[in-house]
């Protein structure tokens, strides 16, 4: 079971891309990238100051019929994007939800480094550390 | 090993002490290379002496290969050949030329002393071995655990690459003996100035050896040294030392936080890569806040030391650069840390005396030296010998800082040429900014209030007060910010 795992800035490209294991992972970025569109339309339609934690979660994005895409947008538009296997189906909602918050939170301490300019891709081994971690944890 | 005639003895350990002031544990490359010069031999004779000596092959001079250095001087200059056979002959005591009496030599080779001030942490250590096994136990110098710091990139020239090594050395970690160097050399040049530095320095060496072993002072055991000199992610005191004090020159109050991008600038003087910066910052940055506690800013100083010295970043934060680990580890120096504050202005000389009739405080010397040094050295960065500074324990750059918060130092010592062995760093030449003022502008009134300052009975009443970050007690109050001298 793949688990991709990606951050994208505002201006959706690209911060942060991990897939275990990693076989097939361009066919995973191909279906991370597109499902931004879905996450553009739904921070579109959901209006602005999306300050409250539940509208960041945006929930499944779209099923296909291998794997499920779910979504979460900060409130500086950094949006997350994480593509479970669809067998995976042990995997509750509030268990992504919980992951997308401990994304957000490694987030913030990396927004917390002086050294990290905003839109860099992220490089943090703590980052990798505890994404690795919540990867091996669901798969 | 080495068997010295008395007069031998005394002669070889004042200049080695002079070249090595302690707490080093060993002679640093600039003042051991003047030293060399000064016995007038031909550079090759001093070459083949630092290599048959055996500081070549450990990358120091600690006692051990000084001492038999000296030999061989003597032995080169009364005709023998440099063998390690020459110096058991019976050798008059080596002549050096241009060294006047010891005091104005002290005063005259701030090289020395800059060269000497790296060796401190591994210095340290040996001395510490040496002085305890006693000349016969060269047990350093057998089997230096070469640190990645003694196999640097070499300097320009071999002779020149030895001072850098000696200075990184072994014993103590490597760590802590690069980042002690540019510190403690400042603090060896100041001891080495006048008789009360002359005092210090003699009066120092045991003592000196105990609170640079390590934080948790209690251990003080030889086998204890050995896992301390290991442990590269151990910050000295001296190191601690300075490391507060470049705090404080960023941050005067020792318990206020030091801002994210305040911290970006200072440590991007280092000229470490951007990434490694980050990957440092987020080691240290163990509360996520954007901002540096005191024990954070030393955990992440050290590192940054540490990576300049040649070390890989860990993974994860070494327990001993832990913010609780080092709060705790800090408790007894505080006194010391206190009188650092004091000590990190210039102090008059009589205030330095009185400072170095506290034996126990050997750091609290060392700091206002090492401000001195730093200001001295900034001078002599021109004339330094640029030693390859691979081994630069403390970028030179934060030097500067340092001299802004020292203040003015006596002009005695100002007025020594020192030559920063690690003059050559990268680092100090991004770092610099700006050379310190020839002399200083005439000490505020507030340094001799400081030093009215030094009241232990005060220094101790704050250290019952609550430290937010544990580290020091709240920095005495007598201690305003320092005026930008040099800025």
């Amino acid at each position: 079971t793949s688990h991709p795992c990606d951050l994208f800035c505002p201006q959706n490209y690209p911060l942060y891309i991990r897939s275990v294991p990693t076989e097939n992972e361009l066919k995973f970025h191909y279906t991370v990238h597109t499902s931004l569109d879905v996450v553009d339309e739904k921070i579109s339609a959901m209006g602005k100051a999306l300050v409250d934690q539940r509208e960041l979660y945006l929930g499944l994005l779209y099923p296909t019929e291998d794997y499920k895409v779910y979504g979460y947008v900060t409130n500086s538009k950094v949006k997350f994007v994480m593509v479970v296997d669809s067998s995976n189906t042990a995997l509750r909602d509030n268990e992504i939800r919980s992951m997308f918050r401990k994304l957000h939170n490694s987030y913030t301490d990396i927004m917390c480094n002086p050294f990290y300019n905003p839109g860099d891709r992220i490089h943090s081994r703590a980052f990798d550390t505890m994404v690795n971690s919540m990867m091996m944890q669901v798969c | 090993l080495l068997p010295l005639s008395e007069t031998e003895q005394q002669r070889y350990s004042e200049l080695f002490s002079r070249c090595c002031p302690p707490p080093e544990a060993a002679a640093g490359g600039s003042s051991v290379g003047e030293l060399f010069r000064a016995s007038q031999l031909p550079p090759d004779t001093l070459h083949q002496i630092t290599e048959v000596c055996g500081a070549k092959r450990v990358g120091y001079f600690g006692p051990a290969q000084f001492y038999i250095a000296l030999k061989l001087i003597a032995a080169a200059q009364s005709g023998f050949p440099v063998r390690i056979e020459s110096i058991k002959n019976e050798l008059p005591l080596p002549r050096f030329m241009a060294l006047k009496n010891d005091t104005e030599v002290r005063y005259g080779t701030p090289a020395e002393f800059h060269g000497v001030k790296f060796q401190v942490p591994h210095a340290t250590l040996e001395k510490n071995s040496y002085k305890r096994t006693d000349e016969g136990d060269k047990q350093e110098p057998k089997s230096p655990p070469m640190s990645p710091i003694c196999s640097p990139p070499a300097s320009p020239s071999t002779y020149q690459r030895i001072p850098l090594s000696y200075g990184y050395g072994k014993a103590r970690s490597g760590l802590e003996q690069q980042h002690g160097a540019p510190y403690e050399v400042r603090h060896s040049t100041h001891q080495q100035d006048g008789p009360s530095s002359g005092n210090y320095g003699a009066k120092s060496a045991p003592t000196c050896s105990t609170p640079n072993r390590s934080l948790s002072v209690e251990r003080e055991q030889q086998d204890s040294s050995t896992q301390y000199s290991d442990d590269p992610w151990r910050i000295t005191e001296e190191q601690r030392d300075y490391y507060i004090n470049q705090f404080r020159s960023l941050q005067p109050d020792l318990n206020a936080f030091i801002s994210g991008s305040v911290a970006k600038n200072f440590f991007t003087k280092s000229k470490l890569p951007i990434p490694e910066l980050s990957h440092i910052w987020e080691l240290s940055d163990v509360d996520c806040d954007g901002a540096l506690t005191l024990a954070e800013f030393c955990a992440a100083f050290h590192l940054v030391v540490a990576r300049k010295n040649g070390y890989q970043l860990p993974e994860t934060l070494p327990e001993t650069l832990l913010p609780e680990y080092l709060q705790a580890a800090c408790l007894k120096p505080i006194h010391d840390c206190a009188l650092f504050d004091s000590y990190s202005e210039p102090l008059p000389s009589s205030q330095q005396t009185r400072d170095f009739s506290r034996t126990e405080k050997s750091s609290a010397e060392e700091v206002p030296e090492n401000s001195a040094l730093l200001q001295d050295g900034k001078k002599d960065d021109k004339q330094a010998l640029k030693v390859s500074t691979t081994l630069k324990s403390i970028p030179k750059e934060f030097q500067h800082l340092t001299v802004k918060a020292a203040a003015q130092e006596p002009n005695a010592l100002r007025a020594r040429p020192r030559s920063r062995s690690y003059s050559s760093t990268s680092i100090e030449d991004a770092m610099k900014k700006g050379e310190e003022p020839p002399t200083p502008p005439p000490r505020p009134q507030k340094s001799h209030s400081r030093a009215s300052s030094l009241d232990l009975n005060k220094i101790f009443q704050q250290n019952t007060q609550a430290v937010r970050s544990g580290w020091l007690p709240p920095p005495p109050p007598a201690l305003p910010p320092r005026p930008s001298v040099s800025q």
